[in-house]
């Protein structure tokens, strides 16, 4: 059961590794609507606003908001350590590449499978940009 | 070459480009390479191309003054130096209001950081128009969301949608990806819309960009005049500011106007024009007046200078004035850009203005702590972004014609 991890190959963005259970934001995210002391995302409507991003491997549509805003954002997480373990994204886009790049969080896209399709809230994922390699444990399933 | 799974384009990094990224240049140019080699695979550039001019958008923020500090401490410094946005003028503004003294800090942390890493204190956010102009088919780094709009295509020079921190990035190693603007078959216009409207002032020129901006999203749209106007520096600015306002708009056209397009037909590449997506007419201008901020009552604060006022425009305060003076319960301020503070200043424009409680501070932004003692009530402005953006710090602006703000300055009140 444990064996099911699937590998997928994908692009480094920002390089570097981290791992941790997967959250999926279908939804683009501005890191300045979370709060830096808990990683809890406080957007109203948002797909996964209440829920916590700290230290996970975060699954993300896209990026939002200004430059100035989501820079900011990223860096008030990363002084709190609350920042995800490291950031999986279907569109990127500059502005959530700059604020990636600025606090050094590992960031990858273009995996070779859509990654809404093959993660799943909650699967053990390890992001290696390095290599350019997501690996997915199954949770539960 | 620089590994890029998906079988896109490659990016290119010549041995010098690649000795930064490896670090053997230092950390602080290291981490700047690596933000315009993230930035360069995003768009899929093939290469990065050298630029000869910057404007960073420093914003006090202490993300962004962190990410100059990074790199600054990692040896880095400019060797483009970049013109950069206002903060706040900290010694002159905290004679007249209170900040915390973590404000404060910040504030002179932001100035001390840039001012190490090389950059020209010019504090301003109209670098086309003095400071830093860029001259037609310039490849250039620009962010300031109303900058890039204005060299793009007032000037013609060729800037992508930079952040502070890109556009600080590029001035650490004098270059920038090269790709969306920097590349001709870019360039061309996206859709068509024709303005059958009256322009006779800035302010309805950031009306026409409010509305513009709001059709357009991120393209980049051609205007076609049925009444050819003559815009000057001011009216392009104003445009430009609410277009990146309203919408993501990083570059247009205007028929007859703009030196991409002298023609219509040169807007689109020469191809057949296509049909026209919408007509801006007086009542849309209205329409979009509307839905700004309509609100009336006390006002405490006249707010100008978003982006900065120029020469011209303060002298356009002081006729507006008719020597008639500012209630006593309003405070009156410009923020415009210091060249122009220092030309009131020889001309005694300034003392003239102070005498009838107008004031006007260089080096300044509308969003900074500054400002916040006049949170608790309306204040009022030419400018929908300034509307915006101090809105979302707490205080609701009025938007009118510079001429109907002066009458509420005299008043105390908007009608």
């Amino acid at each position: 059961m444990d064996d099911q991890v699937k590998i997928y190959k994908c692009r480094s963005i920002v390089k570097g590794s981290g791992s941790g259970e997967a959250i999926i934001s279908r939804d683009a995210m501005c890191f300045y609507l979370c709060d830096p002391e808990t990683g809890i995302v406080i957007e109203r409507n948002h797909s996964i606003s209440g829920r916590s991003i700290a230290g996970k491997v975060l699954v993300v549509q896209s990026g939002k908001g200004s430059s100035v805003v989501q820079v900011d954002g990223f860096y008030q997480m990363w002084v709190k350590n609350t920042l995800p373990a490291a950031i999986i994204v279907r569109e990127v886009e500059p502005v959530i590449v700059s604020a990636s790049v600025v606090v050094g969080k590992t960031m990858v896209d273009r995996m070779e499978e859509d990654p809404f399709d093959v993660i799943k809230d909650g699967d053990y994922v390890e992001v290696d940009a390095d290599t350019g390699e997501v690996r997915v444990r199954r949770s539960g399933a | 070459m620089h590994k890029n799974y998906s079988g896109g384009v490659v990016l290119y990094l010549s041995d010098d480009e690649k000795r930064i990224l490896d670090g053997k240049e230092g950390t602080g140019k290291q981490k700047a390479m690596e933000l315009l080699l993230a930035l360069g695979l995003t768009f899929d550039a093939e290469k990065l191309i050298p630029i000869k001019r910057a404007h960073v958008a420093l914003s006090g923020q202490e993300g962004d003054t962190y990410w100059c500090e990074l790199l600054l401490e990692g040896g880095a410094k400019c060797v483009v130096p970049p013109t950069t946005n206002p903060s706040w003028d900290i010694d002159s503004l905290t004679k007249f209001y209170d900040v915390t003294r973590e404000e404060k800090e910040l504030g002179e942390r932001t100035i001390d950081v840039y001012r190490r890493i090389g950059a020209k204190l010019t504090f301003c956010c109209t670098p086309g128009l003095g400071t830093n102009v860029p001259f037609l088919g310039e490849h250039v780094a620009f962010s300031e969301s109303s900058a890039t709009p204005y060299v793009n295509s007032a000037v013609g020079a060729r800037t992508n949608r930079e952040s502070s921190v890109s556009a600080l990035a590029a001035a650490v190693i004098g270059k920038t990806p090269y790709y969306g603007y920097h590349l001709q078959e870019n360039r061309y216009g996206d859709f068509l819309i024709d303005v059958d409207a009256d322009l006779n002032e800035a302010y309805d020129w950031g009306i026409l960009g409010h509305c513009v901006g709001r059709i357009a999203g991120s393209r980049n749209p051609v205007l076609r005049f049925k009444k050819q106007p003559k815009p000057g520096p001011e009216d392009f600015l104003y445009f430009g500011a609410e277009a990146a306002t309203s919408g993501a708009v990083a570059m247009y056209h205007m028929a007859g106007i703009t030196p991409e397009a002298l023609t219509v037909e040169m807007a689109f590449k020469g191809k057949a024009v296509p049909r026209s997506e919408t007509v801006i007419t007086d009542k849309d201008l209205l329409d979009e007046e509307a839905l700004l901020t309509q609100a009336t009552g006390p006002v405490n604060l006249v707010m100008l200078g978003c982006p900065h006022y120029t020469y011209d425009q303060i002298l356009d305060v002081e006729k507006l004035f008719r020597g008639r003076k500012v209630h006593p319960d309003t405070a009156f301020w410009i923020l415009a850009a210091s060249d122009a503070v220092e030309l009131a200043d020889r001309s005694h424009l300034r003392s003239r203005l102070e005498l009838l409680g107008v004031r006007m501070v260089a080096d300044t932004c509308i969003d900074e702590p500054c400002w916040k003692s006049f949170e608790n009530s309306l204040g009022i402005t030419d400018s929908p972004k300034c509307a915006y953006y101090r809105e979302r710090r707490g205080q609701a602006f009025a938007v009118r014609r510079l001429s109907d703000c002066v009458e509420a300055a005299v008043k105390g009140r908007a009608d």
